[in-house]
């Protein structure tokens, strides 16, 4: 009787977007259409797809369709999450990525292509490994064991398995205190947040199961370390290409799973830029609120990201489905979607431009709330706070 | 044995069955479980936001 009703809800409400997920997959098919795309026109530039498309054609995407703020009513959020077509979206990304790796590696050792070519075909290769941890994202945060094993799967291309434990366990309990090292801060460029967020998650990943081990009364280094066990994954995934197509193709597989996770990182450098919880009396962080997280609805970058964007109803309800995910007006947005603001963030007087007076109106001109990157304080202070 | 639920992803912790992955055998009582204890499922709920749930 229940299920009915569901239905009959869901019937009365059309999902908009039911039909566009599907076009997260064209991601994991960038070394396909980079390959049609050279040998169509005979130019190497070609090879760069990846970086074409994600650089440049989804900015424009975004810029081009614009936001959608639609929502879908509380009454149909479970029939949504139940419905299984949308895990389909995500699942039939994986085996088109391993495809493409494998494509790749055949193209990288076959000979014919310039070092120039090979390294444009790493990008893409890259592109596909890095959204591919936002897949990973996807799957790895539900309760369901094979979507749990598929995160892990997902993650191998880049050798970020750690990212599992981390995100889940380390950023989502630590998001927007200066604690996390995957919280951005204001004064903090993207390049000085790069190498704190890769070594302080791996850090916290390793030290979260470690502590879970040692809870069983086990040592951190065995395969029952989820950590451990994800990385032997990449070494085998990375092994097998290089025992079936020789080692000239490692340093190609090396410079993709890095490109990967700079690019995760990029996105991570944007969803909570300078964003701080307040401590309580009793000394602990605030809950996580949608105030705690930049969101955009531009619907290209949300399409090709399982809605990564509506980030505050994220971290609220991090179980919860891509499909249901809303917009929440409480929460700060940015001024378009992640794929510009990657563009940005690459570029630091540009990023401070844009986000600093952002970040300054979300606090009302007080920038003493901020999350402030503790070498340039005085200079932040400085900046910002004779500004009130 | 008692339970307790996650009021954000209806994680449910039962004392008879405890969190062996969490390292948290069965039989393990909701009051040993430290006070920062994270709900091994969303991760941003804490054991004080728990509620006793009935059998």
């Amino acid at each position: 009787m229940a299920a009915v009703s569901m239905e009959a809800r869901a019937w009365r409400w059309h999902d908009r977007k039911r039909y566009l997920w599907p076009l997260g997959l064209v991601v994991p098919l960038f070394p396909f259409l980079a390959w049609a795309l050279v040998d169509a026109t005979g130019l190497g530039l070609f090879w760069w797809t990846g970086a074409l498309v994600v650089y440049g054609l989804f900015p424009l995407l975004d810029q081009l369709f614009g936001k959608d703020s639609h929502n879908p009513p509380d009454s149909v959020l479970a029939y949504l999450e139940q419905d299984r077509y949308y895990r389909w979206c995500t699942y039939l990304f994986l085996p088109l990525q391993y495809v493409g790796l494998v494509v790749a590696c055949r193209l990288w050792s076959a000979g014919g292509l310039s070092l120039l070519d090979k390294t444009g075909l790493a990008v893409t290769v890259g592109m596909v490994a890095g959204i591919g941890i936002n897949t990973a994202h996807e799957l790895g945060h539900k309760k369901d064991t094979l979507e749990r094993w598929l995160s892990k799967i997902a993650l191998a291309q880049s050798g970020y398995g750690h990212f599992y434990i981390e995100h889940n366990r380390g950023h989502h309990v630590r998001v927007a205190t200066a604690e996390d090292p995957a919280s951005s801060r204001l004064g903090e460029t993207f390049w000085r947040f790069l190498p704190r967020t890769v070594t302080g998650s791996l850090r916290s990943g390793w030290q979260l199961e470690r502590a879970r081990l040692q809870r069983l009364g086990k040592r951190p280094w065995s395969l029952r370390n989820d950590v451990l066990n994800a990385w032997a994954m990449s070494l085998a995934v990375f092994g097998i290409l290089v025992i079936v197509f020789g080692v000239a193709v490692l340093p190609f597989l090396l410079l993709q799973a890095v490109i990967g996770f700079c690019l995760l990182e990029a996105v991570n450098y944007l969803e909570h830029y300078g964003l701080l919880r307040r401590k309580t009396t009793s000394g602990r962080d605030e809950r996580c609120t949608p105030q705690h997280s930049w969101n955009s609805d531009n619907i290209a970058s949300n399409v090709f990201l399982y809605h990564l964007q509506r980030h505050s109803d994220h971290h609220a309800n991090p179980t919860r489905r891509y499909q249901a995910l809303r917009h929440d007006e409480r929460a700060p947005e940015l001024p378009s979607g992640y794929a510009t603001m990657i563009l940005l963030a690459y570029l630091p007087p540009v990023w401070r431009r844009v986000m600093d007076h952002r970040v300054l109106a979300h606090y009302a001109g007080d920038v003493t709330q901020a999350n402030i990157q503790p070498a340039r304080r005085a200079a932040v202070l400085a900046r910002y706070g004779a500004a009130r | 044995m008692s339970r307790y639920r996650c009021p954000c992803c209806e994680y449910v912790y039962d004392e008879a069955v405890g969190a062996p992955r969490e390292g948290y055998p069965p039989g393990t009582a909701w009051s040993a479980l430290p006070s920062d204890w994270v709900c091994p499922d969303c991760a941003v709920r804490e054991k004080p936001d728990f509620a006793p749930t009935p059998d």
